[in-house]
């Protein structure tokens, strides 16, 4: 026994998924001690914030600043000319002024202010030229003036006369984050604002369990009934043969979504929902633990066994589950891998845990689809959570392997 | 042929243990039904050895499950000592194993691997109805099973079954037999997955068993050399039915059915000088 377990850790695949999956589970479990915060607690008011660090500008703008000279990172002028103004002052200078082309250098911001001030003239009236098109070039003008002055943001306050200015904050002011409130989402917000990590842990947490309890159902399952079926034979070996194939005619998402969706939205919870995919995957272990206890019914230490007198269960236990014991594991391990995909499944088409208070993969992967993240380009919404699942599903195929090649030794290289 | 064996036990005043009538075996059912034991009689009498002499296939393996009772009879009546044999409830059967255990042909395949051989001993010791006796008495039980086939129990406690030779693992087997002290024992071709050193070891204890504990052994093999040898009967099996019965002498020396003599045909040239061509040669 100790043997074998040192043997199994020191096949090169299984302790690879093993790490892997310890790591996804640690994470699971330190990850909320550290972030305290309701998963599902809506922090952005918007959809699909991206990964980064927020800080509250309000705060910056109030805190005690101070005056750093550091090089310019970002000029107003650039700021203001965003690649859509670019072009069109490149199409007025090319329409109005008569400038080549060739001439115009879109990406160098200084150049093109140049002719924009040599050649546009707020006064004229442009021919052809649309009177909300007018207008919006005198308000680029303005902003163009506004950011080329030096004074720096004045902040304004409502008072009794109109506006008062109260602060300027200029190019050299900084504000030490420390004195600032910040956020970090690391990968960004969802469509409902949720902090996308912490969902994301939430969610592989009840997946993960989701996808242990159908495994433990459904390897229990197909445990008894392929130990009954393989070692009575006759009758019972009949009827649950044909429940099995029954089963495996229809397949068992089929029968998986009729049960969710007869069961009802509101009493579809996390556990219901892993239950029901338990009932519907063990017919497949069923069918492998029988052929493997046939083949073992007829091996001689079994018949010396009854032949010594004992009962049927004491023969089950004593000398055929050991016997499939490593197998059962594997079983299970591929069973609880494909609990969390049947998850992922049933949560896309609609049917996974209609539950509001936890998320879980799937969850996560329906309502990133719902909100269209994979066309506005919100990759933080659904990437990290195929990743995941590959993960997951990666690292328990591993570890089956690990674990064939150990108890097969055929399969050793 | 079965009323002939009936006249010479009388003239031998021997008692039959174990007697068939009509016995047969089939697997499966319409097109595919395959008949592996076929109308056979026999009367097995107590403390000699018997030889069922057969090809691989021609159903000396599920004969010999059908008398141990663990698959069904198709066909046919078993008697034991006399009496039909009952095996229809659990309680029935451990009474019947009480009285018939096997040696298998595999001694590999004989052990639950994840047990102590000691497991295998305790075990004859519940049988016997020795569970409950004292530690000291139990080792010098397993002790003197040991030493029986030459082996010996302080090297073997504590060791799981893999780490044993073959030899050794049959060997043991036939110290389970000796603790049972059962009244049939069945081998089933106990010699033929171990090597030739081993080989004549455990044939001369199955002759101690006879001789010491007056046990009826029936002994499948497809070696008539072997069969020659050790048994006092011999019954030759092809196709499951048995073309041939009778002693070793007359059975082999003086065999009649054209099976037989392929069969002694087929014996290796060590067995010559029994001057076995001869005899085929006729
Ligand atoms: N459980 C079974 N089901 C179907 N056929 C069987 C079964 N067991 C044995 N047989 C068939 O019965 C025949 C006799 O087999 P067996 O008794 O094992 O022969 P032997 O022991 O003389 O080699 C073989 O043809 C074998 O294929
Ligand atoms: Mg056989």
């Amino acid at each position: 026994m100790k043997n074998t377990i040192k043997q199994v850790f020191h096949s090169g695949k299984f302790v690879v998924g093993f790490v892997i999956f310890i790591t996804i589970l640690l994470t699971c479990i330190i990850y909320p001690l550290f972030v305290k915060d309701d998963p599902l607690a809506m922090l952005g008011q918007g959809n699909f914030f991206k990964p980064g660090t927020y800080v509250s500008q309000e705060e910056v703008a109030l805190e005690k600043s101070y005056t750093l000279k550091l090089p310019r990172e970002f000029s107003k002028l650039e700021m203001v000319l965003d690649m859509d103004t670019r072009s069109q002052i490149q199409q007025f200078l090319i329409k109005y002024a008569e400038i080549p082309e060739a001439d115009i250098d879109v990406t160098n911001a200084e150049g093109l202010v140049q002719l924009w001030k040599a050649n546009y003239d707020p006064d004229v009236k442009y021919s052809g030229m649309t009177s909300a098109k007018r207008k919006s070039f005198r308000r680029l003008n303005n902003e163009i003036i506004a950011a080329q002055r030096d004074t720096g943001v004045i902040i304004a306050e409502e008072g009794e006369d109109g506006l008062e200015k109260s602060k300027t904050i200029k190019d050299t002011d900084f504000v030490n984050t420390k004195d600032v409130q910040t956020r970090t989402f690391i990968l960004g917000t969802d469509n409902f604002g949720r902090d996308v990590l912490t969902e994301l842990v939430a969610a592989t947490k009840s997946s993960l369990k989701i996808g242990l309890i159908a495994g433990l159902v459904a390897t229990a399952i197909g445990l008894v009934l392929g130990l009954l079926a393989g070692y009575m034979g006759g009758i019972v070996d009949n009827l649950i043969t044909f429940v099995t194939n029954l089963f495996t005619v229809i397949p068992s998402f089929v029968i998986l979504i009729l049960i969710s969706y007869s069961v009802g939205d509101k009493a579809r919870g996390i556990m219901v929902v892993a239950v029901i995919i338990g009932i519907t995957s063990w017919p497949w272990t069923t069918r492998s633990v029988r052929s493997q206890v046939i083949s073992l019914r007829n091996r001689d230490h079994v018949n010396l066994s009854k032949l010594s007198g004992h009962s049927m269960f004491r023969i089950i236990f004593t000398d055929i589950l050991p016997y499939i014991a490593s197998y059962v594991v594997m079983a299970m391990i591929l069973q609880i891998s494909s609990g969390i995909l049947a998850e992922a499944q049933l949560s896309m088409i609609g049917l996974g845990p209609a539950t509001t208070t936890t998320a879980t993969l799937g969850l996560m992967m329906q309502w990133a689809m719902t909100y269209s993240a994979h066309l506005n380009g919100s990759w933080w919404a659904y990437f990290p959570v195929v990743v995941i699942i590959a993960l997951i599903s990666f690292s328990l195929n591993l570890m089956n392997t690990g674990l064939d090649q150990v108890f097969n030794p055929q399969l050793r290289d | 042929m079965a009323q002939d064996q009936n006249s010479k036990q009388n003239l031998t005043e021997k008692k039959p243990c174990l007697s068939g009538r009509g016995v047969t075996k089939v697997f499966g059912i319409g097109k595919q039904a395959m008949t592996a034991v076929d109308h056979v009689d026999f009367d097995f009498n107590e403390g000699e050895i018997i030889s069922i002499v057969g090809e691989s296939g021609s159903g000396k393996t599920t004969l010999s499950k059908m008398l141990l009772g663990l698959i069904s009879v198709t066909e046919g009546t078993i008697e034991y000592q006399g009496k039909p044999r009952d095996i229809s409830s659990a309680a029935k059967k451990k009474e019947y194993w009480k009285n018939i255990q096997p040696i298998f042909q595999d001694p590999f395949s004989s052990y639950n691997i994840f047990y102590k051989i000691d497991a295998v001993l305790d075990d004859c010791l519940r049988m016997r109805g020795k569970g409950n006796a004292s530690e000291e008495e139990k080792i010098a039980l397993k002790t003197e099973a040991c030493s029986f086939v030459n082996l010996k129990y302080a090297e073997l406690t504590n060791k799981y079954p893999f780490e044993l030779s073959g030899g050794q693992m049959q060997r043991l087997m036939i110290a389970r037999i000796f603790l049972l002290k059962p009244k049939i024992l069945m081998a089933d071709e106990p010699t033929s997955m171990i090597d030739a050193c081993s080989r004549a070891t455990i044939l001369d204890m199955l002759l101690k068993l006879r001789d010491e504990i007056n046990m009826t052994v029936i002994f499948i093999t497809h070696d008539i050399g072997l069969a020659y040898y050790i048994s006092d009967k011999v019954y030759i099996m092809e196709h499951g039915k048995f073309v041939e019965s009778g002693t070793a002498e007359e059975c082999i020396i003086h065999p009649k059915s054209p099976y037989t003599k392929r069969l002694i045909s087929d014996v290796p040239k060590i067995y010559e000088k029994w001057d076995l061509d001869t005899v085929v040669n006729e």
